[in-house]
Protein backbone atom coordinates (compact mmCIF):
# COMPACT_ATOMS: atom_id res chain seq x y z
CA UNK A 1 0.00 0.00 0.00
CA UNK A 2 1.45 3.38 -0.99
CA UNK A 3 2.29 5.72 1.87
CA UNK A 4 0.05 8.80 2.09
CA UNK A 5 1.76 11.91 0.79
CA UNK A 6 1.75 13.40 4.26
CA UNK A 7 3.85 10.53 5.65
CA UNK A 8 6.67 10.69 3.11
CA UNK A 9 9.69 12.71 4.10
CA UNK A 10 9.73 15.30 1.27
CA UNK A 11 6.83 15.99 -1.08
CA UNK A 12 6.74 18.90 -3.53
CA UNK A 13 3.38 20.20 -4.76
CA UNK A 14 4.22 21.88 -8.05
CA UNK A 15 3.31 22.70 -11.64
CA UNK A 16 5.57 21.55 -14.45
CA UNK A 17 6.43 24.92 -16.03
CA UNK A 18 6.67 26.97 -12.81
CA UNK A 19 10.12 28.52 -12.43
CA UNK A 20 9.39 28.85 -8.70
CA UNK A 21 8.77 25.11 -8.41
CA UNK A 22 11.83 24.34 -10.50
CA UNK A 23 14.00 26.25 -8.01
CA UNK A 24 12.92 23.78 -5.33
CA UNK A 25 13.47 20.72 -7.55
CA UNK A 26 16.95 21.87 -8.54
CA UNK A 27 17.84 22.73 -4.93
CA UNK A 28 16.84 19.28 -3.69
CA UNK A 29 18.70 17.63 -6.57
CA UNK A 30 21.84 19.65 -5.77
CA UNK A 31 21.51 18.55 -2.16
CA UNK A 32 20.99 14.90 -3.10
CA UNK A 33 17.60 14.89 -1.40
CA UNK A 34 14.98 12.40 -2.61
CA UNK A 35 11.52 13.87 -2.94
CA UNK A 36 8.12 12.97 -4.34
CA UNK A 37 6.98 15.32 -7.10
CA UNK A 38 3.24 15.92 -7.31
CA UNK A 39 1.83 17.76 -10.30
CA UNK A 40 -1.07 20.07 -9.43
CA UNK A 41 -3.87 20.97 -11.82
CA UNK A 42 -4.03 24.71 -11.19
CA UNK A 43 -7.57 24.82 -12.53
CA UNK A 44 -8.59 22.20 -9.97
CA UNK A 45 -6.32 22.46 -6.96
CA UNK A 46 -6.02 19.47 -4.66
CA UNK A 47 -7.34 19.48 -1.10
CA UNK A 48 -3.78 18.86 0.02
CA UNK A 49 -2.58 22.05 -1.68
CA UNK A 50 -5.47 24.14 -0.36
CA UNK A 51 -4.91 22.78 3.17
CA UNK A 52 -1.15 23.23 2.97
CA UNK A 53 -1.17 26.79 1.61
CA UNK A 54 -4.53 28.22 2.68
CA UNK A 55 -3.22 31.80 2.61
CA UNK A 56 -1.99 31.94 -1.02
CA UNK A 57 -3.29 28.64 -2.47
CA UNK A 58 -0.20 28.55 -4.71
CA UNK A 59 2.55 26.17 -5.67
CA UNK A 60 5.25 25.35 -4.90
CA UNK A 61 4.63 23.90 -1.45
CA UNK A 62 7.20 21.64 0.18
CA UNK A 63 5.83 19.14 2.67
CA UNK A 64 8.47 17.87 5.08
CA UNK A 65 7.12 15.03 7.22
CA UNK A 66 3.71 16.49 6.49
CA UNK A 67 4.50 20.11 7.51
CA UNK A 68 4.11 22.69 4.72
CA UNK A 69 6.71 25.27 3.75
CA UNK A 70 5.53 27.87 1.22
CA UNK A 71 7.19 30.47 -1.03
CA UNK A 72 10.10 29.23 -3.15
CA UNK A 73 12.93 31.32 -1.68
CA UNK A 74 11.72 30.46 1.82
CA UNK A 75 11.75 26.77 0.80
CA UNK A 76 15.35 27.13 -0.43
CA UNK A 77 16.48 28.64 2.89
CA UNK A 78 14.52 25.99 4.78
CA UNK A 79 16.36 23.26 2.86
CA UNK A 80 19.70 24.81 3.86
CA UNK A 81 18.59 25.08 7.51
CA UNK A 82 16.89 21.69 7.84
CA UNK A 83 19.54 19.70 5.96
CA UNK A 84 22.81 21.30 7.10
CA UNK A 85 24.89 18.30 6.06
CA UNK A 86 23.96 18.73 2.40
CA UNK A 87 25.72 21.12 -0.05
CA UNK A 88 24.67 24.62 0.97
CA UNK A 89 23.11 27.23 -1.32
CA UNK A 90 23.86 30.20 0.93
CA UNK A 91 27.29 30.55 2.54
CA UNK A 92 26.82 29.14 6.07
CA UNK A 93 26.25 31.67 8.83
CA UNK A 94 29.22 31.67 11.14
CA UNK A 95 30.85 34.23 13.34
CA UNK A 96 32.33 36.25 10.49
CA UNK A 97 30.44 39.22 9.16
CA UNK A 98 31.93 38.42 5.74
CA UNK A 99 29.68 35.36 5.58
CA UNK A 100 26.76 37.50 6.76
CA UNK A 101 27.55 40.02 4.01
CA UNK A 102 27.74 37.30 1.34
CA UNK A 103 24.38 35.94 2.53
CA UNK A 104 22.84 39.43 2.46
CA UNK A 105 24.11 39.98 -1.04
CA UNK A 106 22.70 36.64 -2.22
CA UNK A 107 19.32 37.37 -0.61
CA UNK A 108 19.25 40.83 -2.20
CA UNK A 109 19.81 39.45 -5.71
CA UNK A 110 17.36 36.56 -5.32
CA UNK A 111 14.82 39.14 -4.17
CA UNK A 112 15.69 41.24 -7.25
CA UNK A 113 14.91 38.25 -9.50
CA UNK A 114 11.60 37.78 -7.65
CA UNK A 115 10.61 41.42 -7.89
CA UNK A 116 11.53 41.96 -11.52
CA UNK A 117 11.85 39.01 -13.85
CA UNK A 118 8.55 37.12 -13.86
CA UNK A 119 6.40 40.24 -13.93
CA UNK A 120 8.33 41.93 -16.71
CA UNK A 121 8.37 38.69 -18.69
CA UNK A 122 4.60 38.41 -18.37
CA UNK A 123 4.16 41.93 -19.70
CA UNK A 124 6.40 41.06 -22.65
CA UNK A 125 4.10 38.31 -23.90
CA UNK A 126 0.82 39.80 -22.72
CA UNK A 127 1.08 43.32 -24.13
CA UNK A 128 1.50 44.91 -27.53
CA UNK A 129 2.64 48.23 -28.96
CA UNK A 130 4.31 50.79 -26.68
CA UNK A 131 3.62 48.98 -23.39
CA UNK A 132 5.35 45.90 -24.83
CA UNK A 133 8.26 48.03 -26.04
CA UNK A 134 8.55 49.45 -22.53
CA UNK A 135 8.57 45.90 -21.13
CA UNK A 136 11.34 44.99 -23.57
CA UNK A 137 13.47 47.94 -22.48
CA UNK A 138 12.90 46.97 -18.88
CA UNK A 139 13.80 43.32 -19.58
CA UNK A 140 17.07 44.33 -21.26
CA UNK A 141 17.86 46.52 -18.25
CA UNK A 142 17.14 43.62 -15.86
CA UNK A 143 19.34 41.20 -17.81
CA UNK A 144 22.20 43.73 -17.95
CA UNK A 145 21.89 44.42 -14.23
CA UNK A 146 22.08 40.70 -13.46
CA UNK A 147 25.05 40.35 -15.79
CA UNK A 148 26.85 43.18 -13.97
CA UNK A 149 26.37 41.31 -10.69
CA UNK A 150 27.65 38.08 -12.22
CA UNK A 151 30.75 39.89 -13.49
CA UNK A 152 33.42 37.44 -14.62
CA UNK A 153 32.29 34.76 -12.17
CA UNK A 154 31.43 31.26 -13.29
CA UNK A 155 28.34 31.40 -11.08
CA UNK A 156 26.74 34.05 -8.87
CA UNK A 157 28.59 32.48 -5.96
CA UNK A 158 28.11 31.28 -2.42
CA UNK A 159 27.27 27.71 -3.31
CA UNK A 160 29.20 24.80 -1.86
CA UNK A 161 32.54 24.18 -3.53
CA UNK A 162 31.96 26.60 -6.40
CA UNK A 163 28.66 24.95 -7.33
CA UNK A 164 25.26 26.53 -7.87
CA UNK A 165 24.42 28.99 -5.13
CA UNK A 166 21.26 30.70 -3.92
CA UNK A 167 21.09 33.28 -6.72
CA UNK A 168 21.98 30.74 -9.41
CA UNK A 169 19.13 28.46 -8.29
CA UNK A 170 16.74 31.42 -7.97
CA UNK A 171 17.52 32.62 -11.50
CA UNK A 172 18.27 29.53 -13.57
CA UNK A 173 14.64 28.42 -14.16
CA UNK A 174 14.06 31.68 -15.99
CA UNK A 175 16.69 30.71 -18.56
CA UNK A 176 14.07 28.36 -20.03
CA UNK A 177 12.03 31.54 -20.67
CA UNK A 178 14.81 33.48 -22.40
CA UNK A 179 13.83 32.12 -25.82
CA UNK A 180 10.22 33.26 -25.26
CA UNK A 181 11.34 36.70 -24.03
CA UNK A 182 13.50 37.01 -27.17
CA UNK A 183 10.67 35.98 -29.52
CA UNK A 184 8.06 38.22 -27.86
CA UNK A 185 10.39 41.16 -27.29
CA UNK A 186 12.44 41.02 -30.47
CA UNK A 187 15.90 41.05 -28.90
CA UNK A 188 18.74 38.63 -28.25
CA UNK A 189 20.00 37.72 -24.76
CA UNK A 190 23.35 36.79 -26.32
CA UNK A 191 23.64 40.34 -27.71
CA UNK A 192 22.46 42.34 -24.71
CA UNK A 193 24.00 40.16 -21.99
CA UNK A 194 26.58 37.71 -23.42
CA UNK A 195 28.08 36.75 -20.04
CA UNK A 196 24.64 35.96 -18.67
CA UNK A 197 23.89 33.91 -21.79
CA UNK A 198 27.14 31.99 -21.22
CA UNK A 199 26.19 31.46 -17.57
CA UNK A 200 22.83 30.07 -18.72
CA UNK A 201 24.56 27.62 -21.07
CA UNK A 202 27.00 26.63 -18.32
CA UNK A 203 24.11 25.92 -15.93
CA UNK A 204 22.34 23.91 -18.60
CA UNK A 205 25.28 21.46 -18.51
CA UNK A 206 24.66 20.70 -14.85
CA UNK A 207 22.67 17.52 -14.18
CA UNK A 208 20.20 18.97 -11.69
CA UNK A 209 19.34 21.81 -14.06
CA UNK A 210 19.18 19.70 -17.23
CA UNK A 211 16.89 17.26 -15.47
CA UNK A 212 14.42 19.78 -14.06
CA UNK A 213 14.05 22.55 -16.64
CA UNK A 214 11.67 22.21 -19.60
CA UNK A 215 12.97 22.94 -23.08
CA UNK A 216 12.64 26.58 -24.18
CA UNK A 217 10.34 25.39 -26.98
CA UNK A 218 7.96 23.77 -24.48
CA UNK A 219 7.83 27.02 -22.51
CA UNK A 220 7.08 28.96 -25.70
CA UNK A 221 4.26 26.52 -26.53
CA UNK A 222 2.90 26.98 -23.01
CA UNK A 223 2.87 30.75 -23.46
CA UNK A 224 1.03 30.30 -26.75
CA UNK A 225 -1.68 28.39 -24.85
CA UNK A 226 -1.87 31.17 -22.25
CA UNK A 227 -2.09 33.81 -24.96
CA UNK A 228 -5.08 32.03 -26.48
CA UNK A 229 -6.67 31.70 -23.07
CA UNK A 230 -6.27 35.43 -22.35
CA UNK A 231 -7.20 36.50 -25.86
CA UNK A 232 -3.78 37.93 -26.73
CA UNK A 233 -2.90 37.74 -30.39
CA UNK B 1 32.47 39.12 14.38
CA UNK B 2 30.91 42.58 14.35
CA UNK B 3 32.03 44.56 17.37
CA UNK B 4 32.25 47.86 19.15
CA UNK B 5 34.51 49.73 16.76
CA UNK B 6 32.35 49.08 13.76
CA UNK B 7 31.10 51.97 11.69
CA UNK B 8 27.37 51.59 11.20
CA UNK B 9 25.17 54.01 9.31
CA UNK B 10 21.49 53.78 8.48
CA UNK B 11 19.97 55.80 5.66
CA UNK B 12 16.26 56.11 6.32
CA UNK B 13 13.12 58.17 6.49
CA UNK B 14 11.55 58.72 9.92
CA UNK B 15 8.15 57.32 8.91
CA UNK B 16 9.35 54.51 6.67
CA UNK B 17 8.29 51.13 8.12
CA UNK B 18 11.21 49.59 6.25
CA UNK B 19 13.75 51.87 7.90
CA UNK B 20 12.07 51.65 11.31
CA UNK B 21 12.36 47.86 11.43
CA UNK B 22 16.11 48.07 10.73
CA UNK B 23 16.64 50.64 13.49
CA UNK B 24 14.69 48.61 16.04
CA UNK B 25 16.70 45.51 15.09
CA UNK B 26 19.94 47.40 15.72
CA UNK B 27 18.56 48.60 19.07
CA UNK B 28 17.65 45.03 20.02
CA UNK B 29 21.26 44.07 19.39
CA UNK B 30 22.64 47.05 21.29
CA UNK B 31 24.44 48.37 18.19
CA UNK B 32 25.24 52.08 17.98
CA UNK B 33 24.72 53.63 14.60
CA UNK B 34 24.63 56.95 12.83
CA UNK B 35 21.18 57.70 11.52
CA UNK B 36 20.93 59.78 8.35
CA UNK B 37 17.50 61.10 7.41
CA UNK B 38 16.92 61.17 3.65
CA UNK B 39 14.66 63.51 1.76
CA UNK B 40 12.85 61.15 -0.62
CA UNK B 41 12.12 64.08 -2.93
CA UNK B 42 15.86 64.92 -3.06
CA UNK B 43 17.90 61.77 -2.52
CA UNK B 44 21.52 62.10 -1.38
CA UNK B 45 24.54 60.99 -3.41
CA UNK B 46 25.32 58.54 -0.64
CA UNK B 47 21.92 56.89 -1.02
CA UNK B 48 22.07 56.77 -4.81
CA UNK B 49 25.59 55.31 -4.72
CA UNK B 50 24.78 52.83 -1.94
CA UNK B 51 21.59 51.51 -3.51
CA UNK B 52 21.98 52.09 -7.25
CA UNK B 53 19.56 49.25 -8.11
CA UNK B 54 16.49 50.46 -6.21
CA UNK B 55 17.54 53.94 -4.99
CA UNK B 56 15.46 53.44 -1.85
CA UNK B 57 15.77 53.56 1.91
CA UNK B 58 16.67 51.85 4.10
CA UNK B 59 20.33 51.17 3.48
CA UNK B 60 22.65 49.87 6.19
CA UNK B 61 26.27 50.76 5.64
CA UNK B 62 28.53 48.57 7.80
CA UNK B 63 32.22 49.50 7.68
CA UNK B 64 31.60 51.03 4.26
CA UNK B 65 29.67 48.07 2.81
CA UNK B 66 26.03 48.73 1.87
CA UNK B 67 23.23 46.26 2.51
CA UNK B 68 19.79 46.95 0.99
CA UNK B 69 16.20 45.67 1.31
CA UNK B 70 14.85 45.91 4.83
CA UNK B 71 14.27 42.20 5.54
CA UNK B 72 17.67 41.35 4.06
CA UNK B 73 19.18 43.98 6.36
CA UNK B 74 17.33 42.67 9.43
CA UNK B 75 18.65 39.15 8.75
CA UNK B 76 22.13 40.58 8.23
CA UNK B 77 21.97 42.40 11.57
CA UNK B 78 20.77 39.18 13.21
CA UNK B 79 23.71 37.24 11.77
CA UNK B 80 26.50 39.84 12.02
CA UNK B 81 25.74 40.51 15.70
CA UNK B 82 24.99 36.88 16.46
CA UNK B 83 25.86 36.97 20.17
CA UNK B 84 22.93 39.20 21.11
CA UNK B 85 19.35 37.83 21.32
CA UNK B 86 18.17 36.27 18.03
CA UNK B 87 15.58 37.99 15.89
CA UNK B 88 14.86 34.84 13.87
CA UNK B 89 14.12 31.63 15.79
CA UNK B 90 16.65 28.80 15.81
CA UNK B 91 14.37 26.00 14.60
CA UNK B 92 14.37 25.66 10.77
CA UNK B 93 10.59 25.25 10.52
CA UNK B 94 9.90 28.20 12.84
CA UNK B 95 12.29 30.28 10.74
CA UNK B 96 10.35 29.40 7.60
CA UNK B 97 7.07 30.36 9.30
CA UNK B 98 8.55 33.69 10.46
CA UNK B 99 9.85 34.44 6.96
CA UNK B 100 6.45 33.58 5.50
CA UNK B 101 4.55 36.03 7.73
CA UNK B 102 7.08 38.84 7.35
CA UNK B 103 6.78 38.48 3.57
CA UNK B 104 2.98 38.46 3.98
CA UNK B 105 3.10 41.80 5.81
CA UNK B 106 5.09 43.36 2.97
CA UNK B 107 3.28 41.66 0.06
CA UNK B 108 -0.32 41.84 1.31
CA UNK B 109 -0.80 44.17 4.28
CA UNK B 110 1.44 47.04 3.16
CA UNK B 111 0.02 47.40 -0.39
CA UNK B 112 -3.49 47.49 1.09
CA UNK B 113 -2.44 50.20 3.51
CA UNK B 114 -0.70 52.20 0.78
CA UNK B 115 -3.80 51.77 -1.35
CA UNK B 116 -5.92 53.41 1.36
CA UNK B 117 -3.62 56.43 1.30
CA UNK B 118 -3.41 56.76 -2.48
CA UNK B 119 -6.98 55.81 -3.45
CA UNK B 120 -8.39 58.14 -6.10
CA UNK B 121 -12.01 57.54 -5.11
CA UNK B 122 -13.87 56.72 -1.91
CA UNK B 123 -14.93 53.45 -3.51
CA UNK B 124 -11.32 52.49 -4.11
CA UNK B 125 -10.38 53.54 -0.59
CA UNK B 126 -13.09 51.31 0.87
CA UNK B 127 -11.89 48.37 -1.23
CA UNK B 128 -8.29 48.86 -0.09
CA UNK B 129 -9.42 49.17 3.51
CA UNK B 130 -11.22 45.82 3.16
CA UNK B 131 -8.06 44.30 1.71
CA UNK B 132 -6.00 45.60 4.63
CA UNK B 133 -8.52 44.36 7.18
CA UNK B 134 -8.46 40.91 5.56
CA UNK B 135 -4.67 40.88 5.89
CA UNK B 136 -4.94 41.94 9.53
CA UNK B 137 -7.41 39.09 10.16
CA UNK B 138 -4.84 36.62 8.77
CA UNK B 139 -2.13 38.16 10.91
CA UNK B 140 -4.36 37.85 13.99
CA UNK B 141 -4.48 34.08 13.34
CA UNK B 142 -0.74 34.05 12.72
CA UNK B 143 -0.15 35.80 16.03
CA UNK B 144 -2.17 33.18 17.91
CA UNK B 145 -0.08 30.42 16.26
CA UNK B 146 3.35 32.05 16.50
CA UNK B 147 3.13 33.67 19.95
CA UNK B 148 1.74 30.60 21.68
CA UNK B 149 0.38 32.72 24.50
CA UNK B 150 3.49 34.90 24.78
CA UNK B 151 3.85 38.63 24.32
CA UNK B 152 5.23 38.79 20.77
CA UNK B 153 5.22 36.84 17.48
CA UNK B 154 8.81 36.03 18.43
CA UNK B 155 7.84 34.78 21.90
CA UNK B 156 9.09 36.63 24.97
CA UNK B 157 11.02 39.17 22.92
CA UNK B 158 10.52 41.07 19.68
CA UNK B 159 11.24 38.87 16.67
CA UNK B 160 11.22 38.98 12.91
CA UNK B 161 7.48 39.21 12.32
CA UNK B 162 7.08 41.72 15.16
CA UNK B 163 9.59 43.95 13.39
CA UNK B 164 7.88 43.55 10.01
CA UNK B 165 4.39 44.38 11.28
CA UNK B 166 5.21 46.67 14.21
CA UNK B 167 7.08 49.07 11.95
CA UNK B 168 3.75 49.85 10.23
CA UNK B 169 1.68 50.69 13.33
CA UNK B 170 2.08 54.48 13.10
CA UNK B 171 0.70 54.39 9.56
CA UNK B 172 -2.35 52.38 10.61
CA UNK B 173 -3.08 55.09 13.18
CA UNK B 174 -2.29 57.90 10.71
CA UNK B 175 -4.79 56.47 8.24
CA UNK B 176 -7.41 56.28 10.99
CA UNK B 177 -6.94 59.98 11.65
CA UNK B 178 -6.90 60.93 7.97
CA UNK B 179 -9.81 58.81 6.73
CA UNK B 180 -11.65 57.62 9.84
CA UNK B 181 -10.92 54.00 8.90
CA UNK B 182 -9.96 51.60 11.72
CA UNK B 183 -7.46 49.16 10.22
CA UNK B 184 -6.26 47.97 13.64
CA UNK B 185 -9.53 47.35 15.43
CA UNK B 186 -9.58 45.84 18.92
CA UNK B 187 -13.02 44.48 18.17
CA UNK B 188 -11.84 42.62 15.07
CA UNK B 189 -8.22 41.75 15.97
CA UNK B 190 -7.98 41.88 19.77
CA UNK B 191 -4.69 39.98 20.00
CA UNK B 192 -2.99 42.35 17.57
CA UNK B 193 -4.45 45.42 19.30
CA UNK B 194 -2.95 44.30 22.62
CA UNK B 195 0.31 43.30 20.94
CA UNK B 196 0.56 46.71 19.26
CA UNK B 197 0.52 48.49 22.61
CA UNK B 198 3.29 46.23 23.92
CA UNK B 199 5.35 46.74 20.74
CA UNK B 200 5.39 50.53 20.81
CA UNK B 201 6.24 50.50 24.53
CA UNK B 202 9.21 48.19 24.06
CA UNK B 203 12.59 49.72 24.87
CA UNK B 204 14.04 48.98 21.42
CA UNK B 205 11.09 50.65 19.68
CA UNK B 206 11.07 53.83 21.77
CA UNK B 207 12.33 56.83 19.89
CA UNK B 208 12.14 54.93 16.62
CA UNK B 209 8.40 54.46 16.04
CA UNK B 210 7.25 58.02 15.34
CA UNK B 211 4.07 59.69 16.46
CA UNK B 212 1.25 59.12 13.97
CA UNK B 213 1.02 62.90 13.45
CA UNK B 214 4.33 62.86 11.58
CA UNK B 215 2.97 60.20 9.24
CA UNK B 216 -0.26 62.20 8.74
CA UNK B 217 1.80 65.21 7.58
CA UNK B 218 3.83 63.20 5.08
CA UNK B 219 0.73 61.26 4.06
CA UNK B 220 -1.04 64.45 3.06
CA UNK B 221 1.99 65.56 1.02
CA UNK B 222 2.25 62.19 -0.74
CA UNK B 223 -1.48 62.16 -1.45
CA UNK B 224 -1.35 65.66 -2.94
CA UNK B 225 1.61 64.75 -5.13
CA UNK B 226 -0.10 61.60 -6.39
CA UNK B 227 -3.29 63.53 -7.17
CA UNK B 228 -1.36 66.23 -9.03
CA UNK B 229 0.55 63.62 -11.02
CA UNK B 230 -2.64 61.86 -12.12
CA UNK B 231 -4.43 65.05 -13.20
CA UNK B 232 -1.33 66.13 -15.11
CA UNK B 233 -1.04 62.78 -16.94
Amino acid sequence: MAAAAEEKELVLLDFWVSPFGQRCRIAMAEKGLEFEYREEDLGNKSDLLLRSNPVHKKIPVLLHAGRPVCESLIILQYLDDAFPDTPHLLPPANSSSDAAYARARARFWADYVDKKLYDCGSRLWRLKGEPQAAARREMVEILRTLEAELGDGEFFGGGEGGRLGFVDVALVPFTAWFYSYERCGGFSVEEVAPKLAAWARRCGQIDSVAKHLPSPEKVYDFIAVLKKKYGVE
Amino acid sequence: MAGKDDDVKVLGVVVSPFAIRVRIALNLKGVSYEYIEEDIFNKSELLLNSNPVHKKVPVLIHNGKPICESLVIVQYVDEAWAAAPSVLPADPYDRAVARFWAAYVDDKMFPGMAGVLFAATEEERAAKAEETLAAMAQLEKAFAECAGGKAFFGGDTIGYVDLALGSNLHWLEALRRMFDVALLDAGKTPLLAAWAERFVEAEAAKGVVPDAGVAVELGKKLQARAAAASTAA
